[in-house]
């Protein structure tokens, strides 16, 4: 014990000398500056802290010039080619189209009879922070010690050895994902956006240049777990006023911070919460607020107005199908399930026409999982949509439809320049499916993402088997 | 169109018809494991099916409802479910699936709990799903209790059958509820296996109001029924090595009807599930190690199984019921397509749906009595505008016992009133 107890702390005291030579030099010396009142701008950036402190080190793999022919392509931004052709090369879309100019020495894949599409992207996972297997030691999503974790990232969680990663990939088609923090908190933290390529780090997927997302919840989850801890918010009224005052704080750190910056003087108080939310009070990070029901929606949209920010979306909005129009005017996205319900009091209205109900009212919507089953389906959720409104009279075009799945979620996580659709200049994140892929007897084909093919069904030596599963029973198998 | 309403009216007046009803010209799946028929033809008698298939004479007499274009199938039968013990799952008020503070256990009986009128149960019958095997849920004991088969009819008797089978947990769950172990688990079983038998032995010198003891009279009674084999036993495991541990309970209980539940493992042991002719209601496309216990979990499961001779069939069990108890033809669709992935084992589309009709029937042991449009099972019939299994289908027509059931539910009048979601000339309170 003692011995442990001493290589502890000896760990952690080389550990602070190692940080102390690489970064913290800049942070002693800010008080010096601060106190000059040099507003320069080698002053002025010297005086803010690190806003990307746990920078990405993604690398894409190495892919091979690929052409695919005779292929039904959706381009994820509404538009379908069919007998079309698409070519990639150095991790980049080049062109899609009826015909396309071929260099010489591509792959040529002949994609006759099935399916091209951007990789999906799902904008609401809890892969790697409730990973599998679901055992206490391994459940990292829910800081649920207050209903203020503003200063908690999901990426501190991430396991990356979740298998759900590989599966999303080859049984899902999902190249690019968001890992949120769970809902029992009003303020639940930070996500990341993840490249959905097994690395030996977090860092190694965090997907270069995605912005940052807070995790807010209202509803059911915040009340229940702090009320019955006898403590603020017990009522959807409690939710909202910690929300309030936490927001009323953040104005003033921001106030304090922003003018610090400016002008110089003494430095305020770091307080890691407050630096997220004064990131969304910046727009340097997007709010995607779990809500289910459509009065509490209202009532945080007014919220935002009132603290001047943005919610980007509302996630598991179940009734946003009430307020399409509400939505739409305020410019928030809806994230939805295709058809749960009932399955707590405020999904109770949950109905498979939500999202077709969202496009018909031209609000921004698309389809999440929150799920590490559904995330390998979300083409089929889509689909079961799709059933809904054609069977309610709603006409929605495969390729419209496409759009839920890929563009729209990128969009919503501040990505849609890189990834989410097929225009040329963009990661080559691409499905091909076996079929069409809004049938339930279709599936992912071939994977690639910024070009590497990272599944491919007719090989069995590109089926990702993470560490975890590595020497156990069933690893390496079809899954 | 207008013909077809005005039958199903006639229909929802007399429950139970009299009258002859042929449904021709559809697309006819039995459900029984064969291909589909194409232009075949289903006759329907006093709730009953008189003849379903190709070259069927349509009886003199009979209504005639035009199926041309469109698929005819059984009625899908709820694998596992807590249908008609719940409104709102996490609303506790509302939910009768466990009872933690109860002293009772393999004694509690779900059927006077069965609430007919239940949102989901109406929601889940536009789904198509026409039957289901209802459980209880264990709390502080791992017997839950009797479960029992109902309908999902749109009228006040939903009971199909009473005490239908026991269920236990016997894998991680029943560990947690035998106070933290395998061992303890198999050890409350046996020990509520002897208590059974003293009971049988001595009635009146049976003890079990005492507070403290373990079963009560109750509890008894349903357990001898157990071991004499007069109520199937169904076990939830998942791992390999507790699949062969429940096989093995065989041996000194020869009379127990085994039904495994779960079963994520269950192809690593295919064959000896096949050889003690135990039948398994699987979760259908559990691929992940969710748990220690389902490590080798795979989508190939059910195919490896039937393969090996195992008798399948398909539940939510370990999913996300969430998207109600209908999601079953989903995963019987996805069980086709892995078909197509190289190295996968999945099923030809007729076993894939008698894994959601004729498969859980059989389990329980009904198949002669639902779950089929074989001759003389129950009318249960459903009227597709496509393929059942395929996303873009939905039911057109649902017969339950023969009977034409409404074709809205909660979740339709939802939607119609929020088809254009601002107000008009009264709150949307006043639309309905």
């Amino acid at each position: 014990m003692t011995v442990m107890m001493s290589r502890l702390l000896l760990g952690c005291t080389t550990m602070t000398a190692a940080i102390a030579l690489a970064g913290c030099g800049a942070a002693d010396e800010r008080p010096q500056s601060a106190s000059s009142k040099d507003t320069s701008d080698s002053a002025v950036a010297a005086r803010k802290y690190a806003r990307d402190p746990y920078p990405s080190t993604y690398h894409a793999y190495p892919g091979v010039p690929t052409l695919v022919t005779n292929v039904t392509i959706f381009d994820g931004e509404g538009a379908q080619i069919d007998k079309g052709q698409a070519l990639f090369a150095d991790g980049k879309i080049v062109a899609i189209g009826q015909s396309v100019d071929v260099p010489a020495g591509v792959t040529t894949i002949d994609g006759t009879g099935k399916y091209l599409t951007p990789g999906i992207v799902d904008i609401h996972s809890h892969l790697g922070d409730y990973p599998s297997p679901s055992v206490r030691a391994l459940s990292d999503g829910n800081e649920a010690t207050g209903p203020v974790t503003a200063d908690v990232w999901a990426e501190h969680s991430v396991w990356p050895q979740d298998p759900g990663f590989g599966r999303a990939l080859a049984n899902g088609g999902v190249t690019t994902l968001q890992i949120l923090p769970g809902s029992a908190n009003l303020f639940g933290g930070r996500s990341v956006v993840l490249k959905n390529v097994y690395a030996r780090t977090t860092q190694a997927m965090k997907f270069p240049g995605a912005p940052y997302g807070l995790k807010m919840a209202c509803g059911e989850n915040p009340k229940r777990v702090y009320g019955s801890k006898g403590r603020e918010p017990s009522t959807r009224m409690g939710n909202i006023a910690v929300d309030r005052q936490t927001w009323a704080k953040a104005r003033e750190y921001d106030r304090k911070w922003t003018k610090y910056e400016k002008d110089g003087g003494e430095a305020p108080g770091r307080d890691i919460g407050m630096d997220t939310l004064r990131g969304v009070l910046d727009g340097e990070i997007l709010v995607q607020n779990h809500c289910y029901r459509a009065d509490e929606m209202a009532n945080v949209i007014d919220m935002s107005k009132e603290f001047g920010y943005h919610v980007t979306a509302f996630h598991h909005a179940v009734e946003a199908y009430k307020i399409a129009d509400l939505l739409k005017a305020n410019g928030v996205c809806a994230a939805v399930w295709a058809d749960w319900y009932g399955f707590k009091m405020e999904s109770f209205d949950g109905i498979g026409d939500n999202l077709a109900l969202l496009q018909n009212a031209g609000a921004c919507a698309m389809i999440h999982s929150d799920d590490e089953n559904g995330i390998q389906r979300l083409n089929q959720e889509v689909a079961k949509v799709l059933s809904s409104a054609r069977h309610s009279g709603i006409q929605i075009s495969d390729a419209t439809a496409w759009e839920w799945l890929s563009y729209n979620p990128a969009k919503a996580l501040g990505i849609a320049d890189k990834t989410g659709s097929l225009k040329p200049g963009k990661m080559a994140d691409v499905v091909l499916w076996n079929g069409y892929p809004f049938s339930v007897y279709t599936r992912p084909e071939k994977v690639w993402v910024d070009g590497a093919l990272l599944y491919d069904a007719d090989n069995p030596t590109l089926r990702p088997v993470s560490d975890f599963e590595l020497g156990l029973p069933g690893a390496g198998d079809v899954k | 169109m207008k013909a077809l309403l005005l039958g199903f009216a006639a229909l929802i007046a007399a429950p139970v018809s009299a009258q002859t009803v042929a449904i021709t010209g559809g697309t006819v799946a039995i459900g029984d494991g064969s291909a589909p028929i194409e232009n075949g033809t289903v006759v329907m008698r006093d709730g009953r099916i008189v003849a379903a298939g190709r070259g069927i004479a349509v009886p003199a007499g009979a209504s005639v409802i035009d199926a041309a274009g469109k698929w005819v199938s059984p009625g899908m039968v709820a694998g596992f479910s807590d249908l008609g013990l719940l409104d709102v799952n996490g609303v506790e008020e509302s939910n009768d699936t466990a009872a933690r503070n109860s002293p009772f256990a393999a004694g509690i009986d779900i059927a006077p709990a069965i609430n007919p009128n239940a949102v989901m149960i109406g929601n889940e019958r536009l789904g198509g799903v026409t039957r289901a095997i209802v459980t209880p849920s264990t709390a502080g004991s791992i017997f839950a209790g009797q479960g029992a088969v109902i309908d999902l009819g749109a009228d006040a008797n939903p009971l199909t059958k009473p005490r239908a089978f026991q269920f236990v947990e016997l894998g991680e769950g029943g560990a947690r509820d035998a106070g933290g172990s395998r061992p303890a688990a198999y050890a409350m079983l046996r020990d509520a296996f002897a208590q059974a038998q003293d009971y049988r032995r001595n009635p009146s010198g049976f003890g079990g109001r005492e507070k403290d003891s373990l079963i009560k009279r109750g509890d008894a009674i349903a357990l001898l029924d157990v071991l004499d084999g007069k109520t199937r036993l169904l076990v939830h495991v998942e791992r390999a090595s507790d699949i062969r541990s429940v096989l093995s309970l065989k041996k000194d209980y020869p009379k127990l009807d085994l039904v495994l539940v779960g079963a994520a493992e269950g192809w690593m042991v295919a064959r000896d599930i096949a050889a003690a002719n135990v039948p398994v209601i699987a979760g259908a496309l559990a691929d992940l190690p969710a748990e220690f216990e389902m490590l080798a979990a795979t989508e190939s499961n059910m195919g490896r199984m039937e393969a090996a001779g195992v008798k399948t069939a398909l539940s939510t069990v370990g999913a996300n019921t969430a998207p109600g108890e209908h999601v079953v033809r989903q995963y019987a669709g996805n069980l086709v397509a892995i078909a197509k992935v190289p190295g996968s084992s999945g099923l030809d589309w007729g076993h894939a749906l008698a894994t959601i009709t004729s498969g859980p029937a059989e389990a329980i042991g009904m198949g002669d009595e639902i779950g089929s449009l074989r001759p003389g099972r129950r009318a249960d019939v459903v009227i597709w505008d496509g393929d059942p299994l395929e996303l873009s289908s939905a039911p057109v027509a649902v017969y339950i016992d023969g009977a034409a059931q409404p074709m809205t539910s909660r979740q339709t009048k939802l939607r119609d009133r929020y088809m254009t979601p601002s107000e008009g000339a009264l709150p949307k309170a006043y639309e309905r």
